[in-house]
């Protein structure tokens, strides 16, 4: 049964925590957790999710939860889906919740690890494209010309300027069984792809654009705006891959503006028409290898 | 009980696979390596029953230990020197999770400059993570440490890692006799892994938190009791292990020729065996020469440590370790202990063994003559320096 709106579990499993109004990883968490249900551990590194929820006393995961070190989210998954199996526990699910720099930066070696080791747990990286936790530092999932803490936008560089890592196809290029793109803006493409990959044996990964309002600087009812118009403007892209072959699960037949995408967030404010220019060919060229490449 | 001839290493891997650990997780380093390779060949042959995961590194090893031990099993790794560094994040992680995770550690140098041979640096660097921390003299001490490391650490009133340090090389390399127990024996000692500090389907749990300041000091007051209490949870670790097996150990501190001794070498690892001999020699020449080997350094045994040393008029400490500006770490450890229980007898510390140098014979009928006449508070043995 696919899941909608009429079919998604009405139980809470990430509730009475402390995150920002408007904070998409928060939503991302929620969402994922009402596909998975209540016999999931979820592992969470340090980081805004962590930070929220497991503040002693107050709990805020209805299922088994844990922090893991930062860089050791992967590695406490295989440990955890190890140990329950060896308890004979086999109907559950280990998910992690790490952000963008937990995962592509401190916390890659040890999702390198699990993907080639054939661990079977669910790896869901909540994309906010800095630091936020800590204050908004460029991660290496930070787009270019954003302007963080660490990549300030000055006369003589006009914020971050390198593009996104590109998780998901280093992630393919271990020959996971499954790996995703999703954004919460398009929360029933997250939610079927959390599903597909719950039933996959093996390390399945799903990197889902989470929009802060805070380091992005929107304002808090536009998050799940923001992040439809990422999509929809062709800064990001809803994607699979599986068995192999890379799937394009949405064409868009005009992208939107995305100039307007930048200039409406206080982080691109400061971006010329030049460097908006880099940004839409770069854009453009991402899709042309697409297009031609992956199945759709 | 069969007796074989194994290394430090293997007779450690013996008393591992004797417990039963259900996940093994580890990352090769010299002189740790024996350790993993036979357990993985025990899991192979079958007779291991345990998940061994090959992890990329030893960050992720503890980290993945850490993991298990939440899901409710016992769990293993095994590392020394720059990879002990490199996992040191975990543990604390593990100490405060009170996560009763078994490590063995091969003690060698750490870098820089690059050295592969045993000294103590490593492990004594981390003497303040919350782990117990044991040194074993000969590979069937190190057999029976991972039998008994695994009785204590996951005792209730306890739930502490343990780390059962061994010389790199001069342990961990060199073959001895060892009895190999039957597994119905260790059955007999260690019982089966039971707790609650793990995660629950039916009453699911939010572990590994946050705590602030308003109630933070309390979770380390729960760390610092539940190590005080490991010193009787080893007592009758040790009287059940006599019980069963007929070998009994002395505690956290094995002492030699104590009773009447005016000069006391206390120092840990394998440099005690040589350090008997030449405590035994000296009285054959008339001085009454006696030698302390801690055996655990946290808990650090400071009653018993006082109450063995009380007749001595002076003290060496002799360790393979230096923190820089200050001493010796076991002597800084010791000399605290004794002033704290009325112990006035003048305490040298003596450095040596550093990257796997050897400390001789003539080296400790040194550190004794030193130590008899009077000497700097802080010595390193092969080179004389000026009183600074």
């Amino acid at each position: 049964m696919s899941i909608s709106a009429k079919t998604l579990d009405t139980n809470e499993y990430f509730y009475g925590h402390k995150a920002c109004a408007g904070c998409g990883g928060s939503l991302a968490v929620r969402a994922a957790l009402k596909v998975l249900g209540e016999r999931t551990v979820a592992v969470l590194p340090a980081g805004c999710m962590s930070a929220v929820g497991f503040n002693f006393p107050q709990l805020c995961f209805a299922n088994n939860a844990i922090i893991s070190m930062f860089a050791g989210t992967a590695s406490m998954l295989t440990g955890v889906e190890a140990g329950l199996r060896r308890r004979g526990i086999t109907d559950f699910h280990a998910v992690g919740f790490a952000g963008d720099g937990g995962t592509a930066d401190i916390g890659i070696q040890a999702l390198s690890g699990a993907i080639d080791r054939g661990d079977d747990i669910l790896y869901i990286c909540y994309d906010n494209e800095a630091y936020m936790n800590t204050g908004i530092q460029k991660s290496g999932l930070t787009p270019y010309g954003a302007r963080t803490t660490t990549t300030p936008a000055g006369e003589h560089i006009h914020g971050n300027l390198r593009p996104k890592k590109n998780m998901f196809e280093i992630v393919a290029a271990h020959g996971i069984p499954y790996a995703a793109t999703a954004t919460v803006g398009y929360l029933p493409d997250f939610l079927a792809k959390v599903e597909k990959a719950s039933k996959i044996k093996g390390p399945k990964y799903i990197h889902v654009i989470a929009p802060c309002p805070t380091g992005w600087g929107i304002p808090v009812s536009d998050t799940v705006e923001a992040a439809k118009e990422i999509a929809d403007c062709g800064l990001w892209y809803l994607a699979e891959y599986e068995n192999g072959s890379f799937r394009l699960n949405r064409d868009p037949k005009e992208f939107t503006s995305a100039e307007d995408y930048l200039r409406r967030q206080s982080r691109f404010r400061h971006l010329t028409d030049e460097d908006i220019r880099v940004i839409i060919e770069s854009r453009d060229k991402k899709w042309e290898y697409i297009r031609k490449n992956w199945k759709q | 009980m069969t007796k074989k001839f194994l290394s430090g290493d293997e007779a450690f891997a013996e008393g591992v696979r004797l417990a039963r650990p259900e996940v093994i997780s580890a990352y090769p380093i010299t002189p740790q390596t024996i350790v993993v390779e036979r357990l993985s060949e025990m899991v192979e042959d079958t007779s291991l029953d345990a998940e061994f995961i090959h992890v990329e590194s030893e960050h992720s090893a503890l980290s993945c230990a850490i993991g298990a031990s939440a899901a409710g099993v016992r769990t293993f790794t095994a590392t020394s020197s720059q990879g002990l560094l490199y996992m040191a994040e975990g543990l604390v992680y593990a100490s405060g999770g009170r996560f009763p995770i078994v490590m063995m550690n091969a003690n060698r140098s750490t870098a820089l400059p690059w050295n592969i041979y045993g000294d103590q640096r490593d492990s004594l660097a981390l003497l303040d993570t919350g782990w117990i921390q044991a040194y074993a003299e000969n590979a069937q001490e190190a057999l029976d440490l991972a039998l008994m490391s695994y009785y204590i650490a996951e005792h209730r009133d306890v739930s502490t890692p343990f780390m059962v340090n061994l010389d790199g090389f001069i342990l961990t390399h060199t073959y001895e006799e060892v009895e190999v127990p039957e597994q119905a024996q260790a059955d007999a000692f260690l019982p089966h892994y039971e707790t609650d500090n793990c995660f629950d389907f039916d009453n699911p749990k939010n572990m590994a938190f946050s705590a602030g300041p308003d109630t933070n000091y309390l979770f380390k007051y729960k760390e610092h009791a539940a190590m005080l209490r490991a010193v009787p949870v080893i007592r009758e670790a040790e009287e059940k292990f006599a019980a069963v097996f007929g070998r009994q150990y002395p505690g956290l501190i094995d002492t030699y020729r104590t009773e009447d001794a005016e000069i006391i070498l206390i120092t840990l690892g394998t440099i005690a065996g040589l350090a008997r001999e030449v405590a035994d020699s000296l009285r054959a020449q008339g001085t009454k020469a006696g030698v302390v080997r801690l055996r655990y350094l946290r808990p650090f045994p400071g009653k018993e440590l006082a109450q063995a040393v009380k007749s001595a008029s002076a003290l060496a400490v002799l360790e393979k370790d230096i923190s820089f500006g200050a001493a010796g770490t076991v002597y800084t450890n010791v000399t605290s202990a004794l002033q704290a229980n009325g112990v006035t007898a003048p305490v040298y510390n003596f450095i040596g063994g550093l990257g796997g140098r050897n400390i001789s014979r003539a080296d400790i009928e040194a550190v004794f003559a030193k130590t008899a006449s009077g000497t700097q508070q802080v010595n390193f043995i092969g080179i004389e320096v000026e009183n600074a």
